[in-house]
């Protein structure tokens, strides 16, 4: 529970006010909690200057063959026959803290007809490779996917597993946390090592984006992770690395689910993908009226970028779900970003913040999002759009 | 079908920002609601519910006040609510939150159905639901974007929705789903479902009813921990074109070419 040491606390009331549930009051000068309100979130802990809060838990003893789990893995992803870039991203990553650990970098790479790949995995930072290939994995499988993972962990316990916030991360890497019963913090931005005691740190944002949490797991292993795609750069591949490449025979029981995937549609967007895409033009509520989409999207196509919206875009109908940039949409990360009518909240700021620049075309002068831009153009999206394409179009010639 | 909604009250995000000046949390009081996807959770369930018969149970972990949250379901057409609320089951994470639904539904006996969000705006993990899943022992499809539920009143067709496009699932009972918004338009109240939704009786259970492990519950139970909270900080970097539109947008196509973005 949270604890106030009533000779620190000098009733300041900063915990009180940075308090998102409402849990604390200051009463007589002195911190006063409502056990029932806090959920011990932890917040008011790190904002009271005086030390004068804890949280603490009478919790069992540490296990004590946390030291027999050694080792890094990333659980790679395949988009049929190549590697999704997020896997890529987590190797560069990876590497770097098996070093600060000292330990080793394993990949696992499940599906079918998907070995050739573990070489590419090799010269993006991997020592090894847990080659997991049967025509049983073919078809992605939450159930499949998450108990071969399990099982494998169990057997080679590896201290840390890290893998994609992606729709297949998502489902089925939760399964393989609850059944190795350990803890896992999902979609973080940030991974570090605390060396003392090897502990990852895993950084995240919550509450909409309004708060940055760093969590760790000090007494269960594996340490668990999924991390949004787009916020790690994936460094160069080397073709010269050696590595070693096993390959691991399924036990058949561990491939028997009861979801079928009946068909796989992609739905082809036009132009770049979102996610890839050098230059982005986004299309917020301030363009007005769905007709002034056009804009946004000659841009887009003069840029050779894609278009991307904000929720309340997606909301409209505008454009699809697919389009939406922001918390609960994709994060990007474009060599340049240009926000139409785009306000600016948060939710969206994140999942956009890592664009090397950022141009604002918004008529209010107090948007944030001029806080965060790098140029900013105060006026009327139906003039300035215009102008600009034309300016442009003189330019190429 | 017998189906279980899972739904967490959360601080309405609206009520919380940052301020990007002063780099502090801004708190507009605090307001609660029912987390936006599992408002299409329910609908989902009261839709089948409505063809198929059977009963929609809501359920929640939370603090007291959860309460409402569940009585808000019941306008909605919920028929039962149940809230498990204890102080042990404080600063749960993920696993001990499913370990605590889990127990929950066990004791609800037989369930065709669990439906949750596709992820809480509070936490955002978009965890619990997999996890729930893989204690209860059945099948479960992430992201579902359309349900449809054939005539055998055993089989779901769904559409999963993943980076590239999305999948035709075919599912059968039980099983949980999460779902996205795009499945449906939540309904609204009605005056029926408000006065009933008052006066029903909203069991609360606790370790005890749950027959819970108190070390599987609540922070005890909680493998992974806070330890720093921070809000986030974002480089000014601001510069305001100036001049006539003309002129702003001259000058931007000169920064942009410079940058060798053009
Ligand atoms: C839990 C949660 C999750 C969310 N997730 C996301 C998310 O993933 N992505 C996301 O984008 N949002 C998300 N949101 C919504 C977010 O809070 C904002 O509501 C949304 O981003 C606003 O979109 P907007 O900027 O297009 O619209 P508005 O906020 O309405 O802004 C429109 C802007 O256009 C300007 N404007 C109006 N007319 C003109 C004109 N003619 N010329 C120039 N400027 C003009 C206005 O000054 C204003 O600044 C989320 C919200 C919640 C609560
Ligand atoms: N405390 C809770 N009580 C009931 N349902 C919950 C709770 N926490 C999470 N859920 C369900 O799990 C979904 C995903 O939550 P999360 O994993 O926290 O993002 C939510 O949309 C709810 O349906």
């Amino acid at each position: 529970m949270l604890r106030v040491d009533r000779e620190k606390c000098v009733g300041c009331g900063g915990c009180a006010e940075v308090c998102a549930f409402g849990a604390i009051c200051i009463e007589d000068g002195v911190a006063v909690v409502d056990p029932d309100l806090c959920t011990l979130c932890g917040t008011c802990v790190d904002n009271c200057p005086e030390g004068a809060l804890e949280i603490s838990a009478d919790r069992a003893e540490p296990e004590a063959d946390l030291k027999s789990w050694r080792g890094i893995w990333v659980a790679a992803e395949c988009r049929k026959d190549t590697l999704a870039t997020v896997s890529l991203e987590l190797l560069t990553r990876a590497r770097q803290l098996a070093d600060r650990l000292g330990t080793d970098l394993s990949a696992v790479l499940m599906g079918y007809k998907i070995a050739p790949l573990a070489k590419d995995l090799i010269s993006y930072g991997a020592d090894r490779v847990l080659v997991v290939d049967h025509p049983g994995l073919a078809a992605f499988t939450g159930e499949t996917y998450g108990n071969i993972l399990a099982d494998l962990a169990r057997r080679e316990r590896p201290e840390i597993i890290l893998a994609g916030a992606t729709a297949m991360g998502r489902s089925y890497i939760p399964r393989v946390a609850t059944l190795l019963e350990t803890g896992l913090t999902a979609d973080c931005t940030v991974l570090d090592i605390r060396e003392k005691d090897r502990l990852l740190l895993q950084t995240r944002p919550a509450f909409g984006g309004n708060l940055l949490a760093t969590i760790v797991c000090p007494r269960h292993r594996p340490q668990m992770a999924t991390v949004r795609p787009h916020i790690i750069k994936a460094g160069r591949p080397d073709p010269g690395r050696r590595g070693e490449i096993t390959s691991i025979s399924v036990n058949e029981e561990l491939l028997t689910h009861r979801v079928q995937v009946l068909e796989s549609v992609k739905e082809q967007a036009k132009g770049p993908n979102l996610t890839e895409a050098k230059v982005i033009v986004t299309a917020g509520r301030g363009l007005e009226a769905r007709e002034n989409l056009a804009l946004a999207r000659e841009l887009a196509d003069l840029l050779g970028g894609a278009l991307g919206a904000t929720r309340a875009v997606v909301d409209a109908g505008w454009l699809s779900d697919r389009a939406q940039i922001g918390q609960t949409g994709v994060t990007v990360s474009p060599k340049l970003y240009i926000g139409c009518g785009v306000s600016g909240a948060i939710q969206h700021i994140v999942g956009m913040q890592g664009a090397e620049i950022i141009v604002a075309i918004n008529r209010d002068a107090e948007a944030p999002i001029f806080d965060i831009a790098h140029y900013g153009i105060l006026g009327d999206v139906k003039e300035i759009l215009p102008l600009l394409i034309q300016r442009i179009k003189k330019e190429r010639g | 079908m017998n189906i279980v909604v899972c739904i967490k009250q959360v601080p309405d995000t609206k009520s919380v920002h940052f301020d990007i000046e002063r780099g502090t949390l801004v708190r507009e009081g605090i307001e609660a609601t029912i987390n936006p996807f599992d408002l299409h959770a329910l609908e989902a369930g009261l839709q089948i519910r409505d063809v198929c018969g059977g009963e929609v149970i809501a359920l929640s972990m939370g603090p007291p006040q959860a309460e409402d949250a569940l009585r808000e379901a019941l306008s909605l057409g919920a028929d039962r609510g149940i809230l498990l609320s204890d102080r042990a089951f404080a600063g749960a994470d993920t696993l001990a939150t499913t370990y605590t639904l889990a127990r929950a539904i066990d004791r609800l006996g037989p369930v065709d159905l669990v439906l949750c969000g596709r992820q809480a705006i509070d936490g955002d993990t978009a965890q619990v639901g997999p996890g729930l899943a893989t204690r209860l022992g059945i099948p479960c499809v992430t992201s579902v974007s359309t349900l449809e539920v054939l005539d055998d009143r055993k089989t779901m067709h769904l559409r999963r929705v993943c980076e590239e496009g999305y999948d035709l699932i075919e599912v059968e009972i039980p099983a949980l789903l999460t779902v996205m918004a795009s499945l449906n338009t939540p309904r609204l109240p009605s005056l029926k479902g408000k006065i009933r939704a008052r006066k029903a009786e909203i069991p609360v259970w606790g370790v005890q009813e749950l027959g819970a492990e108190p070390g599987r519950v609540g922070l005890m139970g909680s493998p992974t921990q806070v330890v720093s909270t921070s809000v986030p900080k974002f480089e000014a970097r601001r510069e305001m074109l100036e001049g006539s539109p003309e002129g702003q947008v001259e000058a931007l196509v000169a920064r942009l070419k410079e940058a060798g973005v053009l």
